[in-house]
């Protein structure tokens, strides 16, 4: 099945933490495997010269919305997965949040079978928790999971009916999966376009509480516990949702949770500091300074499992639109890499190993899938990057078909030059 | 040292302003307001300069005071009301803009319900915006009259107590005075129940209190804001009557001002629910006056943001 020849990444600084490993190494792919690492490579091998690279296991995003089926005017499976190899990204899951939604297996099957026919990054669907996201009755899993699914969510709607969700866990664990759910209790958010605080009140808009997400996640938290279930909290946003996680993990329940770049880099004066831009509208909502500084604490510490895009893609005719109408949401899967090394890994506040690990070895284990380290035996799924090239963040440049990124114009260090999945290159950065 | 013009082409709120530019404006309505009282009620300042009137949300003061300046000034205007208008029938904020831009105007007047919509606009035309109330956000003309309104009557805004008593939460009148007093010297006092007064609003620089009665302890200015009688009933507070038993300006409670204490109101006012009419056609009353002030203050605006430079009289 696989024609391609073995691939030779030579004497780029294998970073593997999931292995142990920082070395300059060779690293051997054939077969769609990873070969070995080191030693004297067969003759007929295609070589790619990584002298100056890092060489990281495939990075993995837990949180992605390609849109297909339903809104291709905004991003399809084929733009969204150029999208992902473009900035690094070997395997993306995509929320099902489509039109029609993807709740039942023929959906899965045909996503499943666009994102085959493109041979690049991978995609692992997730299914719906309940039929058309609805929150009234379990959509199957089973069937799902056949095709492909990985976990189940409603994505942007919070599974309100306690016992429909204390089910859902329960259900899962015949198959192994987990449940992610975007924690907001919209009795207390109201749908509010930003952050409730200091900020929204100078600028007169409405806010949602931190408590509307920390509420949530206390609830979900409690019936995961009673239900033995796996919690998957999806965009951790508030200090208070960090110290429920993390105090939910000392007592053994079983949960892991995902943070954005967006949540780590810009706080809620982004909204006031771009002019009400509506790029800077996304759910949860751009928190607070101090809300920040839990959230790197807490992917420094192992609490947050995962960097996690949240790619939302929307066309610029969705956005240019007044701040309370716009639809929440922004693209991420072109510079999420780029942002968390330049903004945090440069300024010293997230070490390089961690790094890679809350982009490979760390989603990978929380949602089950293949990858996430280099050792002979695993896919042969890598990411190169280049930690010492400067670029500049232009969204006319993106694959994505859509434009909403708050980033325009900023300069960024370290970058993606080069995506390997199942030994093939496929993306290679072009430009000078 | 006042400058002699305005930095931005756009007044989108008081937030951007120096006190320089606010003294600037206060200064040119002062010397402005002398138009209403003539005869002859027009200058032809403004002569060939058009000015849209857009207005999303229903208002009558607000848009009368500024066709009415316009007209003093001899611009053309057009007005503009969401209802029956293509907004309605579905056309993008943006296409709108570029609409409107394709008419050439010179200055555009906006209200809209969501806060940044003006600076939407700002950032698409090449017509100067002039914010005329964008939802909760700024009303800044609304603040400028009563400043002039004020410091007509005091002489100065420097080191008066003010209060602004009712629905913090959703005004957008406190909001642009806030920062206009606190920018000239003032010292704000903001009360309400606590389910209508926002959170951080004390990081705005004023002193924020649900009891009204000490924020009325010797206080130069109170300033009433309207109480939407649509949010009766809701969480916010249970009934009008409860309302105003705690926060209706009444005449003995007003004897906890300053004696020379005045009172202000943006209008409409709601007798009986956050104001008696004791106290609204009292002498202390300068909501008439605020409301002629208004005209001047808009003159005044629309003549600086057009012409780039200061109003010499029309002599």
């Amino acid at each position: 099945m696989n024609l391609t020849r073995p691939l030779l990444i030579r004497a780029g600084r294998l970073l593997d933490p999931a292995a142990g490993r920082d070395e300059v190494a060779d690293l051997l792919l054939a077969e769609g495997l990873v070969a070995g690492i080191g030693g004297t490579p067969p003759r007929d091998v295609e070589v790619f010269e990584a002298a100056g690279l890092c060489v990281f296991p495939g990075f993995i995003d837990l949180h992605a919305h390609l849109r297909e089926p339903g809104r291709e005017y905004a991003e399809t499976i084929a733009t969204g997965l150029a999208a992902a190899a473009a900035g690094g990204f070997t395997a993306v899951c995509a929320m099902p949040n489509t039109e029609p939604v993807n709740d039942s297996r023929p959906i899965t099957e045909y996503i499943a079978a666009k994102a085959r026919g493109e041979a690049g990054t991978r995609l692992y669907p997730i299914g719906a928790i309940t039929k058309g996201q609805r929150g009234e009755e379990l959509a199957e899993f089973g069937e799902m999971r056949v095709a492909g699914a990985v976990a189940v969510s409603d994505d942007g709607r919070w599974l309100s009916d306690g016992s429909l969700l204390r089910h859902a866990f329960e259900h899962a664990r015949l198959f192994g999966i987990p449940v992610v759910q975007h924690a907001e209790d919209s009795t207390l958010s109201h749908g509010a376009p930003m952050h409730e605080g200091a900020v929204s009140t100078r600028l007169g808009l409405a806010g949602q509480p931190a408590i509307a997400e920390a509420a949530a996640v206390a609830r979900d938290l409690l019936i995961a516990e009673v239900s033995h279930g796996r919690l998957h909290v999806a965009h951790v946003s508030t200090g208070r949702t960090i110290e429920l996680v993390r105090g939910a993990r000392g007592q053994g329940i079983a949960v892991t949770c995902e943070v954005t770049p967006h949540h780590l880099i810009l706080t809620d004066e982004e909204v006031a500091r771009s002019g009400f831009s509506t790029n800077a509208k996304m759910n949860p909502p751009l928190r607070e300074a101090a809300d920040q500084e839990s959230l790197i604490a807490a992917l420094n510490d192992g609490t947050i499992d995962a960097v996690a895009t949240d790619h939302a893609p929307h066309h610029e005719d969705e956005k240019a639109v007044d701040f309370d109408t716009a639809p929440f949401g922004i693209v991420g899967l072109e510079t999420a890499v780029s942002l968390v090394h330049d903004r945090l890994v440069l300024s010293g506040r997230l070490p390089l190993t961690r790094f890679v690990e809350v982009f490979s070895s760390s989603p990978a284990k929380a949602f089950g899938l293949p990858g996430g380290t280099l050792s002979p035996g695993a896919p042969a799924d890598v990411t190169l990057f280049d930690p010492r090239r400067r670029w500049r963040v232009e969204a006319a440049r993106f694959l994505s078909l859509s434009r909403n990124t708050p980033f325009e114009g900023w300069e960024l260090t370290g970058a993606p030059v080069a995506t390997v999945v199942g030994g093939r290159v496929v993306w290679r950065r072009m430009d000078g | 040292m006042t400058p002699p013009t305005l930095r931005s082409k756009d007044l989108l709120g008081i937030e951007p302003l120096s006190p320089e530019e606010i003294a600037l404006i206060l200064d040119t309505a002062e010397s402005m307001s002398s138009i209403g009282q003539r005869e002859m009620k027009k200058v032809p300042a403004l002569r060939g300069r058009m000015i849209v009137n857009l207005f999303f949300e229903a208002s009558t003061r607000t848009r009368f005071s500024f066709e009415t300046a316009e007209k003093w000034l001899s611009a053309d205007s057009l007005n503009f009301a969401a209802k029956g208008s293509s907004v309605e029938k579905g056309e993008s904020l943006l296409d709108t803009a570029r609409n409107l831009q394709a008419m050439s105007p010179d200055l555009i007047v906006i209200r809209h319900g969501t806060p940044g919509v003006p600076h939407f606009l700002a950032r698409n035309l090449k017509a100067g915006v002039v914010n005329a109330g964008d939802g909760a956000h700024e009303h800044p003309t609304q603040a400028l009259l009563d400043a002039l309104t004020l410091r007509r009557h005091f002489g100065r805004l420097s080191g008066l107590t003010v209060t602004i008593t009712g629905d913090i939460l959703h005004s957008r009148v406190v909001r642009s005075n806030i920062w206009l007093l606190t920018k000239m010297g003032a010292r704000v006092r903001v009360c309400g129940p606590p389910t209508l007064l926002p959170p951080g609003i004390a990081e705005m620089g004023v002193e924020a209190t649900h009891d009204f009665d000490a924020a009325l302890d010797g206080a130069d200015a109170v300033m009433m804001l309207r109480m939407q009688l649509e949010r009766q009933g809701s969480s916010y507070f249970p009934s009008t009557r409860e309302y105003f038993k705690r926060y209706g300006l009444t005449a003995p409670r007003l004897a906890r001002a300053h004696p020379h204490a005045v009172v202000l109101h943006p209008g409409p006012m709601n007798r009986g629910v956050e104001i008696s009419s004791e106290v609204a056609d009292s002498p202390r009353s300068l909501i008439l006056e605020q409301v002629s002030n208004g005209v001047a203050v808009r003159m005044a605006v629309l003549y600086l943001l057009l012409t780039g430079h200061s109003w010499e009289g029309d002599a």
